[in-house]
């Protein structure tokens, strides 16, 4: 285990255990999302759940935890990427051999966490540290003001790109990949991707859209 | 064809760089593109300028020696093929081409296109073999292997060091040319006995040589002339962190 | 006096190497660590025999002239690497190896030499796969074999159409090892510009840095070189551009003989010439002949596209003239029919100077796939260069220089007549004859590398183990470097017109036309006198920008054919004077009534060293007779 971390490898891996997790963290963020279309009830049920279960309690901290990392770990990397290279090409055609957000993982990252800070201000703020008494309605209500939505609609955008190449990169960065397994786990992060993305983005439209009409 | 050339001009390693335009007429598209540089120098000399020095030696693409970024790509446009196998024909009559040098801090440039590419070296020296003294080897039949994994090391040994997986990385990473070597001696049983170690010492080289890191964008296996994938760099994660994990 | 020992030991043809090397002289581990090597170039031949040697504890210091040893132009050998190990059932052995070549060579090799290189085949075969060479196998996980020119049997290995590159790496992986562990020191990009020889032993080089200009001098108490053949001779050749003959001249110039500089083979199956500013030509690897069959059309000057040219109306003429060995002839042999083919207005393409290589049969019988395990690589080259599509239109092909057998004379520990200067691989003269048979090259060169200097160099070195480090202030150093500055002045100083290149395409054009495939005396005397007057105009029209300390390539062009002059004449010469046919040198005036070459053992079986005087004096000729103890010596014929 000598060394490993302090490698461009096992950096890597921190990058890819922490972003594997965080894949998870917003699968189970999008089903108690979901509930918010369905069941008024059910969703500040799940809500009071979460604020107020202890394991939930001690995994919020993981979770920040597990953001912190991975933002840390991205920026060093991104550094010494940058680094790696000091003259650059003046004249340079990358869209001939790689996606967009492929080369702009840190610029999506960055777009995502301006938004996570707003969101957090937004909700998580409120409910932890003010007297909310009913999530439900803070968090429809502020779906109600069309440019609140429109930021979450965004944030949504540059996530859903942003994991459409982190979930086959963190399974080819631990190793989990070869050439029939890469296809599949580029269309199972694609589905991924386009499943949390619309998921998230159908709940601000589902409140939004009557209020323009 | 009549083309303008935007090429890269520096003196030597320590000298600033800039690009100088030369127009270049009566060019041939049957012409490869390092015969059109032929006739670029042949003509610089005869006008008592210093030709463009560029690396190159077998021009039939196998020893890897050629490099250039043309028109914001390693090896040109085409896929598959090195700087050497490029014909004019791919290009328009009229067009302005801009030659680079690979970008790299590991591959300083030495003079005008010319880079040091010797970190590839002694990556390799730090493992990319397998300890077998002159002699002592035992018939080749008494270890079978497997065609399908023979036919795997020879993919992934058929790289030529060119470094244009590091040119064309958005990171400068060396990870495909390191990740070649790698798995093609662990495709062996031969090369299994000193397979952890050879991971580690090659990966603790590359890193210290100042390549980037790499971040699965892909483009080095679309822009590499020999078609190397980067399920390679899979295999060698795979290799390294089990090997680092059994410390 | 003869210059000439071969050293050839006494014995049973088999025995000798066995008995040679239990009888050579030995040097203890700890006088070798004293002892120090210089290894020039780092093919097969150089990358071997440093990894080798260092193994063995020598310290060895490595010069090539790319940025890296991996690009030696043993790299581009395609089709494979012969060997004895007869897993094909086929009937194959060490003798029969030994006897091909022989035969191949037209009975102008050395019968000892030839049969250590088949003997210690195998054993390269082995080393090979031990250190992960993806030699191709057989789905039962064994090793594959496939057939080559000029035999009968299944005995070469190959990896697809790469086997160079992947025996080039093999080596290289295997100096790689050694320069980490630092008994091997690698000076890269530099060109070798002199030998230094101190009291009649080599004792060092000069050696100019290529990135910085500085001139150095390097001691040792042994030379070896492994600098490859002089094929760019012809400037348009199989070979890497700046493959040169300069390391081989110097040494000439220092006392080395050098042996039949006019064997020079001419390989069969290249793309041909398709524009005035081409390069070099690209070799199709021979193997291709295991399939395609070469045909032109029986019209001259048919002009249809080969496809609609209907079967009756081909004329396959190798299988029609040589029904024994058909597309597999010997590669002197195939590239003559085609000249004769072209010659006679039977070529096809724009220029008339090409002949069919055509897949469809084979294709057909085998299916695409097949054919595509096999050649994919090469059909994509083919495609990249030319611009066709081989799987549906046939290649078009035409001879070009390709491997120089003629080099200089080593004795059997490979030694030059200059003591402790030695040269291996396609760099001397001892393994082919007047001509190489296909996939015989790797098997020479790796095996002079691997498992012959590293044993016969002991035999010299055992007895310098008092000399102690050569120090590089002796005079003899310092009056090379002199001489080799004065040249680089001199060629800066001229100041003409032209760039060394024109010079080398123009010699190329000459040494081609008067000194290639089929050679007169006429024609051999007006090359020489053509060679001459080009050599003066260079000494007075060259140009060369820029300064001589800093990288120039330029300088570098400039010394390479200042050097190529000499062995142009010098090849001339060579084949003036043998007034035969054999192998790859066919003189005109000796053939038989069917065209075929028609060999003179009487007067011409020997060796001729060449050795050098000065400028203004003819080299003067040693004969080493040659002696076929164990063979019949017999008319070489494949029909």
């Amino acid at each position: 285990m000598s060394n490993l971390f302090s490698s461009s490898i096992g950096k890597k891996l921190i990058m890819s255990v922490t972003g594997l997790f965080l894949v998870l963290f917003l699968l189970l963020h999008l089903s108690i999302n979901l509930l918010l279309i369905f069941s008024e009830e059910a969703f500040n049920e799940a809500s009071h759940f979460m604020a107020t279960n202890p394991v939930i309690y001690v995994m919020q901290y993981i979770l920040a935890a597990g953001f912190i990392i991975h933002i840390t770990w991205a920026s060093m990397l991104t550094l010494q990427n940058r680094a790696a290279r000091p003259v650059k090409y003046s004249n340079n055609d990358p869209a001939e051999n790689s996606t967009w957000s492929s080369r702009n993982m840190y610029v999506l990252g960055s777009l995502i966490l301006i938004f996570l800070f707003i969101h957090i201000f937004n909700f998580f703020y409120k409910i932890k540290f003010s007297e909310v008494e009913n999530d439900y309605e803070l968090v429809t209500g502020t779906f109600r003001i069309w440019y609140f939505s429109l930021i979450y609609i965004l944030g949504f955008v540059f996530l859903g790109l942003h994991l459409n190449h982190a979930f086959h990169s963190a399974f080819q960065t631990i190793g989990w990949s070869n050439k029939i397994w890469m296809k599949r786990l580029k269309i199972i992060g694609t589905i991924y991707a386009i499943v949390i993305s619309i998921g998230f983005a159908i709940i601000p439209l589902f409140f939004l859209i009557p209020e323009l009409f | 064809m009549n083309i303008t050339l935007k090429i890269w001009r520096q003196k030597n390693a320590k000298a600033k760089g800039q690009f100088v335009e030369y127009p270049l007429s009566d060019v041939s598209p049957e012409m490869s593109f390092l015969e059109m540089l032929d006739a670029l120098n042949n003509k610089l000399v005869k006008e008592g300028t210093d030709p463009v020095a560029f690396d190159n030696d077998c021009r039939e693409g196998i020893c890897g020696m050629c490099s250039l970024y043309i028109n914001g790509r390693a090896h040109g446009q085409e896929t598959r093929t090195t700087t050497c196998e490029l014909h004019m024909r791919v290009f328009k009559d009229g067009e302005t081409i801009s030659i680079e040098p690979w970008r790299s801090k590991a591959f300083p440039v030495v003079k005008d296109l010319i880079v040091d590419r010797n970190a590839f070296d002694k990556i390799i020296q730090a493992g990319g073999f397998i300890s077998v003294n002159t002699g002592s080897a035992s018939d080749s039949n008494s270890i079978p292997v497997s065609k399908a994994k023979a036919d795997d090391a020879f993919d992934s040994a058929s790289c030529i060091g060119c470094g244009a997986c590091v040119a064309t990385c958005k990171n400068s990473s060396a990870m495909l040319f390191v990740s070649a070597k790698v798995s093609q001696l662990a495709n062996f049983p031969q090369g299994q006995v000193e397979a952890a170690k050879r991971a580690k010492n090659m990966v603790a080289k590359m890193d210290e040589l100042g390549f980037g890191n790499c971040t699965n964008t892909g483009a080095c296996e679309v822009e590499c002339p020999k078609g190397i994938s980067i399920k390679n760099i899979a295999k060698l994660n795979r290799e390294y962190l089990s090997a680092k994990l059994s410390d | 006096m003869n210059k000439l020992n071969s050293k050839i030991p006494d014995g049973p043809l088999a025995e000798k190497w066995s008995k040679h090397k239990a009888s050579i002289k030995l040097v203890n581990p700890a006088n070798k660590k004293r002892l120090e090597i210089i290894v020039v170039g780092t093919g097969l031949a150089g990358a071997s025999a440093a990894a080798s040697l260092g193994e063995l504890g020598y310290n060895v210091k490595v010069f090539c002239y790319q940025d890296t040893p991996r690009r030696a132009h043993s790299v581009a050998a395609q089709g494979g690497i012969n060997a004895a190990k007869n897993y094909k059932n086929d009937g194959d052995s060490v003798y029969r190896l030994f006897y091909d070549m022989i035969k191949g060579g037209d009975y102008r090799a050395r019968e000892a030499n030839v049969y250590r290189a088949a003997e210690v085949s195998n054993n390269i075969i082995d080393q090979y796969t031990a250190q992960g060479v993806p030699f191709a196998r057989e789905y039962g996980g064994l090793l594959d074999n496939r057939s080559f020119g000029g035999v009968q049997v299944s005995r070469t290995f190959y990896a697809k159409g790469q086997t160079g590159q992947q025996c080039l790496l093999g080596s290289y992986s295997a100096l790689s090892r050694q320069i980490n562990k630092g008994t091997c020191t690698m000076y890269s990009r530099r060109d070798l510009l002199d030998i230094v020889v101190v009291d009649g032993k080599a004792r060092g080089i000069i050696a100019r840095n290529l990135i910085t200009g500085e001139i150095e001098r390097h001691g040792a108490h042994a030379v070896v070189l492994a600098t490859g053949g002089y094929g760019t001779i012809y400037y348009m050749s199989t070979l890497a551009v700046n493959s040169n003959a300069s390391a081989a001249w110097k040494a000439h110039k220092k006392g080395a003989l050098f042996a039949n500089p006019s064997f020079i083979q001419i390989h069969p199956t290249c793309i041909p010439v398709l524009n005035d500013y081409q390069s070099k030509l690209t070799l199709m690897s021979e193997s291709l002949r295991n399939d395609g069959r070469i045909w032109v059309p029986k019209e001259k000057g048919d002009k249809r596209l080969p496809n609609d040219i209907p079967e009756e109306e081909r004329d396959y003429y190798l299988e029609r003239r040589y029904p024994a060995f058909g597309n597999l002839v010997p590669r002197d042999v195939a590239s003559r029919a085609a000249k004769e083919r072209c010659d006679a207005g039977y070529g096809v393409g724009d220029t008339g100077l090409s002949v069919y290589l055509d897949f469809k049969d084979a294709i057909k019988k085998q299916g695409k796939e097949a054919i595509e395990a096999k050649y994919g690589n090469l059909f994509e080259m083919y495609e990249k260069i030319a611009g066709t599509n081989p799987y549906e239109r046939p290649m078009r092909i035409y001879p070009a220089g390709h491997y120089t057998m003629g080099g200089l004379w080593v004795d059997y520990n490979l030694m030059t007549t200059v003591p402790g200067l030695y040269a291996i691989g396609e760099a001397n003269f001892s393994d082919h004859g007047a001509n190489r048979l296909g996939a015989s090259s790797l098997m020479q060169t790796a095996g002079d590398g691997y498992f012959v200097i590293p044993y016969t160099i002991g035999d010299y070195l055992a007895d310098e183990i008092r000399t102690p480090k050569i120090s590089t202030d002796l005079p003899e150093f310092e009056a090379s470097e002199k001489e080799v500055l004065s040249q680089i002045d001199k060629l800066m100083a001229i100041n003409g017109t032209q760039p060394a290149k024109s010079f080398h395409k123009r010699l190329g054009k000459i040494m081609w036309d008067h000194a290639g495939m089929a050679r007169n005396e006429e024609g051999l005397k007006e090359g020489i006198k053509l060679i001459n007057e080009l050599e003066k105009e260079f000494w007075t029209d060259l140009k060369i920008t820029g300064t001589k300390d800093e990288l120039n390539q330029e300088i570098e062009k400039a010394g390479r054919v200042a050097d190529f002059f000499g062995i142009a004449k010098l090849i001339c010469q060579d084949a003036l004077n043998r007034k035969e046919s054999c192998g790859a040198h066919f003189r005109e005036e000796s053939q038989t009534e069917g065209g075929e070459a028609k060999r003179d053992d009487e007067n011409y079986s020997y060796v001729a060293a060449w050795e050098y005087i000065d400028e203004n004096t003819a080299q003067k000729l040693h004969k080493e007779e040659l002696t076929f103890d164990f063979v019949e010596v017999k008319v070489r014929s494949y029909k």
